[in-house]
């Protein structure tokens, strides 16, 4: 699995980014959350407003903060064998 | 019509302008340190402080939530998309119009410039998005119906679009608009599908707008509201109106002067602006100083430059400066027709 966390500019990417990384974590997932902040690889994702969370390739959201519960959902949904 | 008249009168008076706060806090100052004060210069601006803190709080928690829970419709990437099927002054009036329900911070402007470009949108309607998007919102709207009715609210965002269209036309048809980093073109337009989300989750998210709008422009109102306590008691009228009455020909000029490399919030603008005005100020010289703070700033420029070359940045300075002295002339010699 491959999980992004978009967006590098106000505290609220950051947060973000911090709830994805607890997220897998809390799920027990060996799987290193990378921190995208470079605006032209956040575009060419189609993204235009960050923060965003980006699972196996997929803009699963944008534009609004996740929490850790949030994150941990779109986990679920995108690969249904973890519990 | 005199019964719409008195629910218009109460709405803007006693529900947004909370008179009965502004009494209440009047009568707690007498009670707790006497009548004396309470009616004196310090007494009074005191009360201004209090009142106006308080008033522009609770009107902008309440707006900024409605406001956000809009904007949920409308992320940026769907106004993208929503644009492309435009053309012509309409696509210009679009724009301009969602530039006003699209989530705007200054760190989403460069993407959102790139963005639009790359899906082959023209500059006009880029430029008539982002001249509006800081300069006109629905928190503004409700604030200044809440000062100074709704008819000055009302022609305040009228002349902020026209602004934001004009320009924006401009910009395009004189093909300077072409004058931007090549880097900007250089990628493919993407679109992605908006992502449903549930009544519940745009509640939480207008929420979370709610608390970091407010922990962002909470010091600039205090400031806001500090420099207008001040003015309103204790700076000589005389000054104010040698000034920025509209007896002085070059208010609105110096208004804007002033207001053009000033960063604050809408909501820290307005306390000051409503002083002013209650000194004599002229209403185009207020309005003038209110859309200088708020549509122009040195970091917002800076952002800019990224991806524009300096001629356009200059002409799109230019634009936006000369539209905001012509409205306020416009308002120092027409205002008196809404009050």
């Amino acid at each position: 699995m491959n999980i992004k966390a978009l967006g590098g500019c106000c505290s609220r990417s950051t947060a973000n980014y911090e709830n994805a990384v607890l997220a897998v974590k809390e799920l027990g997932l060996d799987v290193v959350v990378e921190h995208v902040s470079d605006v032209d690889e956040i575009m060419k994702l189609g993204v235009m407003a960050t923060p965003g969370l980006v699972i196996d390739g997929k803009v699963v959201s944008y534009g609004r903060p996740l929490s850790v519960s949030q994150v941990k959902d779109f986990i679920r949904k995108a690969h249904p064998e973890i519990k | 019509m005199d019964i719409l008249k008195a629910i218009g009168d109460f709405i803007s008076i006693q529900l947004l302008g909370m008179k009965w706060l502004n009494d209440l806090l009047g009568r707690l100052i007498a009670v707790l340190f006497g009548t004396e004060f309470a009616t004196g210069l310090w007494g009074n601006a005191i009360q201004f402080l209090f009142f106006d803190f308080i008033k522009i709080s609770l009107l902008l928690c309440i707006l900024i939530f409605i406001i956000s829970y809009i904007q949920s419709y409308f992320p940026p990437e769907r106004t993208k998309k929503i644009l492309s099927k435009y053309k012509g002054i309409g696509a210009n009036t679009i724009g301009a119009l969602l530039g006003t329900v699209t989530p705007f911070c200054s760190c989403s402007s460069i993407p959102i410039f790139i963005g639009f470009t790359r899906a082959g949108l023209s500059s006009g309607i880029t430029f008539s998005f982002l001249i509006s998007s800081p300069l006109v919102d629905l928190g503004a709207f409700v604030l200044l119906a809440s000062i100074f009715g709704f008819p000055i609210a009302l022609a305040y965002v009228l002349v902020g679009l026209i602004l934001a269209i004009i320009g924006g036309t401009i910009i395009e048809k004189t093909g300077v608009g072409e004058e931007i980093e090549p880097f900007v073109r250089q990628g493919e337009n993407v679109d992605i599908e908006s992502p449903k989300l549930s009544q519940k989750e745009r509640f939480v998210y207008a929420k979370d707008q709610v608390v970091a709008t407010y922990k962002k422009v909470v010091l600039y109102i205090l400031i806001g509201v500090a420099i207008g306590a001040l003015i309103h008691n204790v700076i000589p009228e005389a000054w104010v109106e040698a000034a920025l009455s509209s007896n002085n020909v070059f208010s609105p000029i110096i208004a804007t002067i002033i207001g053009t490399p000033m960063y604050a919030d809408i909501f820290g603008t307005i306390p000051i602006a409503e002083a002013l005005y209650a000194k004599g100020a002229g209403l185009g010289t207020i309005m003038s100083f209110m859309m200088a703070v708020t549509a122009l700033s040195l970091p917002s420029l800076i952002m800019l430059k990224k991806v524009v070359k300096w001629k356009l940045l200059w002409v799109f300075i230019g634009i936006v400066v000369t539209g905001i002295i012509l409205i306020g002339y416009l308002f120092n010699i027409f205002g008196y027709l809404f009050i």
